[in-house]
Order: structure tokens, then C-alpha cells, then sequence
């Protein structure tokens, strides 16, 4: 049986130590090797900084509750129905949507490292991507939500999604009560970043 | 057998702290390390599987002291070097850098907006028939290593390795990364999301009625009896 290369001695302990200068050194290697364009590591950072973000996953959450067609089609084929809104891209190539309800509560995790639908979403927040949640919330997702506030009814099940493929998870929140007459816009307002990962409700804030 | 990374169900991490919508990088060098990593990975020198497994084969005590995006600089040098596009004396900075004969596939400024909303999609038509359909009971494989190399990348978590469970839904036929992170190719087969009953999976269950659901390819699975 073959085996995997050795770990030790790993090539990036040759670079500076400091996390600042090892991404300078790194970026200025491959600049010289001509691997890399500066001006595009500006584009990317205020790609998602500024133009990619949790609000894109509230316009469909909105949407899906304001119209029972569009909710339909985006739990039957969400990948689809999402690049209609120009939210298709890198880390979103093959998505699907989970409706949280009376019985069910979904929450979406990547035990094994930080999948996250960052066209819907962006990028992740530093808690999704920490131990703890990573650890915790398919043994204990109960108590990984009393951290964020939320006490689940007795009869409502968690269903955990580990997004150990390419497929990528947009939970749909529960609409709140008393929001019948609001429009899209007003209606993405309640909708939380939180919320489309599951560890939140909407309308909570 | 197992790797850090595989820290599903694990105990003793503390709470999970809440943080405001608009923190999306907590240092100045944060994004940097996030772009370089989305540019470099653009010009094709590795696939998406092996920078992934670059970042868990980091050993256990850099994986544990690395912060989240020292993880991602890390692996980049790694595999970087594991396949030949840079040399241990360029990363130490002793000889001058050669120019790379990858360099006509960098990402330009122009076109980045363009490579981020293509995308890279993983679904392939594939030989391999599927054998399940929704309803069906599955047993996952016993060891979550990978079947043909000791060590290797697998997306199959320790916690459900050998638990059984039930097919909920065909997503199609996608790249195995188990193949594809080694240089066997992208061997498409078919991928389900499989779920599994809280008490399946762990020892003391919150609620008797809870569940995790997995994506699993098939060749992870066996039929239950």
C-alpha cells in the first residue's frame, strides 16, 4: 500500500514565522515567479468585502417567502434557481436548500474543514470556521445554539447537514409571525446571516 | 488513523462565540492570505482536493498553533512545492525565483470577477451506476482513512465511519476526492446525502429524535443487512 508523504520538515517553516510577513513573502515568491497578479488580490478581497455577502442569501430566503413558486423550484433544484439571481460561483457551484419547520430545524457545518455557500453568504464567519463549532455541533447542536440564544421547542428535531462534498447548504428560516404584507426588501431585513447557517432565527434581532 | 481536521464530535472546545455580520477578517493580513490562496489556486497547478488535503497532512502541532488562515498559507507552501512549482531554496529566499512556465495561466485583475462567478463545478458524467435510491439503508465504511492510500484525503468523518444510516437524497455523480487528491483522476461516482440518527452517532444523543446528514460517495457505502 502506498503511503502519504511525511509531514515533518514541511516546506513552510522555510518562510518568516509571522503570519504578516509570511503572506507578504509568499505573494512577493510568486509575483517574482510570475504566478500571481497583485491588482487581482485587491479584486478578490474587495469582491468578497464588499459585493458578495449574507445579503444575497437574504434576497432568496425573502423571496422564497413571499412566493410559494420560487420556494418550490429553489427546494427542488436551489443551484439553478439561485444562478437566475446571479448568485452562482466559486464555492456554490452545487447548491440545495433545506426549510426549517415546526418539526425540523436544520443547521449546516463543515466538520472537516470551512465549506460555506460564499456566493449566498460570503465568507464564513470566524465562529463557523472555529474548533468548537466545528467539533460540537453534530454531537451537541442544542447547546451550540443556547451559545447564540436560541432554545429550540421540545419537538423539533435538529438535522445537522456536514457538508463533507462540494454540495452547499442554505437553510431557509422560518418566516416570522406577524410579517404578512411585508415586501421582499423589508422582509431581508429580518434575515440573518445566522439564520441561513441555522444557528439563528430569523426576525431574532 | 485519524487527522485533527477530523474533529467532528470531538470534546472539550468551549463555547462557540457569535460575531456581528460585518466582521468578515479579523487581522490586515487575513484577506491577503485569503487571495493569494483564490489566485494561486486559479492558475491549475493543483486541484482543489489536494489543497485541501495540503492543509490537513500540516502536522498535528502546526495544525493545532495555526490560526484559521495560517492553515490556508501552510498548505499553499506545501503543495506549492509537492508539486514542483516552487523550490524549497525559493520559499527560504536563497536563490533568486525562476519564472514559472505556469505563469501565462495567472489571474489577472481583468479577470477575476469572471473565474469567481464560473466557478468550479465537480459534477461529471461517470461509468459508475448508481446502486442506492432514497429509502434505502447504508453502512458506512469502518475506517475514515482512505482506501488506497494509508493517510490519505477522505471526506468520510470519523464519527459516522462504520454507523449505520439512510440514503435521503442522489445529489448525482461528483469527482471522489479520495482519487482525486492522490493523482488517480477525478473517478466521478455517484454522491448521496446519507442521514443518520443522533443516537447512531453518539453516545449520549441531545434529543431522540436528531440527526446529522452526510454526504458520503458511494463507494463508502455498503448495503445494511
Amino acid at each position: 500500500m502506498p503511503h502519504d508523504h511525511p509531514s515533518h520538515d514541511d516546506p513552510h517553516a522555510l518562510l518568516p514565522s509571522d503570519p504578516a510577513l509570511r503572506v507578504k513573502a509568499l505573494e512577493t515568491l510568486l509575483t517574482k515567479k510570475g504566478l500571481i497578479d497583485p491588482a487581482a488580490l485587491d479584486e478578490i478581497i474587495d469582491t468578497y468585502e464588499n459585493k458578495i455577502g449574507p445579503r444575497n442569501g437574504a434576497r432568496v430566503v425573502a423571496r422564497a417567502w413571499s412566493n410559494p413558486a420560487f420556494r418550490d423550484a429553489l427546494l427542488k433544484d436551489a443551484t439553478a434557481v439561485v444562478a437566475d439571481l446571479g448568485f452562482y460561483g466559486r464555492q456554490g457551484e452545487h447548491m440545495m436548500a433545506v426549510e426549517n419547520t415546526d418539526k425540523v430545524h436544520n443547521m449546516v457545518v463543515c466538520t472537516l474543514c470551512s465549506c460555506y455557500p460564499w456566493p449566498l453568504l460570503g465568507i464564513p464567519p470566524g465562529w463557523y470556521k472555529s474548533d468548537a463549532y466545528r467539533a460540537r455541533v453534530v454531537r451537541e447542536p442544542r447547546k451550540v445554539l443556547a451559545d447564540f440564544g436560541v432554545i429550540l421547542p421540545e419537538e423539533t428535531a435538529v438535522r445537522v447537514w456536514d457538508s463533507t462534498a462540494e454540495m452547499r447548504y442554505l437553510v431557509i428560516p422560518q418566516r416570522p409571525a406577524g410579517t404578512e404584507g411585508m415586501d421582499e426588501e423589508a422582509l431581508m431585513a429580518l434575515v440573518s446571516r445566522d439564520s441561513m447557517i441555522g444557528t439563528g432565527l430569523a426576525g431574532a434581532s | 488513523m485519524s487527522r485533527l481536521h477530523d474533529m467532528g464530535g470531538r470534546f472539550g472546545d468551549g463555547p462557540v462565540v457569535p460575531e456581528p455580520e460585518d466582521v468578515i477578517f479579523h487581522a490586515d493580513w487575513h484577506p491577503r492570505a485569503m487571495a493569494l490562496t483564490v489566485a494561486t489556486g486559479a492558475v491549475g497547478a493543483f486541484n482543489l482536493d489536494m489543497s485541501r488535503h495540503a492543509r490537513e497532512s500540516l502536522s498535528p502541532k502546526d495544525y493545532m498553533r495555526f490560526s484559521y488562515y495560517e492553515k490556508w498559507l501552510g498548505g499553499l507552501a506545501n503543495v506549492l512545492t509537492q508539486v514542483g512549482v516552487v523550490t524549497r531554496e525559493e520559499l527560504a529566499g536563497t536563490v533568486d525565483p525562476t519564472p514559472s512556465p505556469l505563469a501565462e495561466r495567472k489571474l489577472n485583475a481583468d479577470r477575476v470577477a469572471g473565474v469567481l462567478a464560473k466557478g468550479g463545478p465537480v459534477d461529471r458524467p461517470s461509468d459508475v451506476a448508481p446502486v442506492f435510491a432514497a429509502g434505502d439503508l447504508v453502512v458506512a465504511r469502518r475506517f475514515a482513512d482512505n482506501a488506497d492510500v494509508s493517510g490519505g484525503h477522505t471526506r468520510l468523518p470519523s464519527y459516522a465511519a462504520g454507523a449505520r444510516g439512510r440514503i435521503l437524497r442522489l445529489h448525482g455523480t461528483h469527482v471522489f476526492p479520495d482519487s482525486n487528491a492522490h493523482g488517480g483522476g477525478e473517478a466521478p461516482e455517484p454522491l448521496y446525502a446519507v442521514v443518520f440518527a443522533a443516537a447512531e452517532l453518539w453516545a449520549h444523543p441531545e434529543h431522540p429524535h436528531d440527526e446529522v446528514v452526510v454526504d458520503m460517495w458511494q463507494s463508502y457505502l455498503t448495503a445494511a443487512t
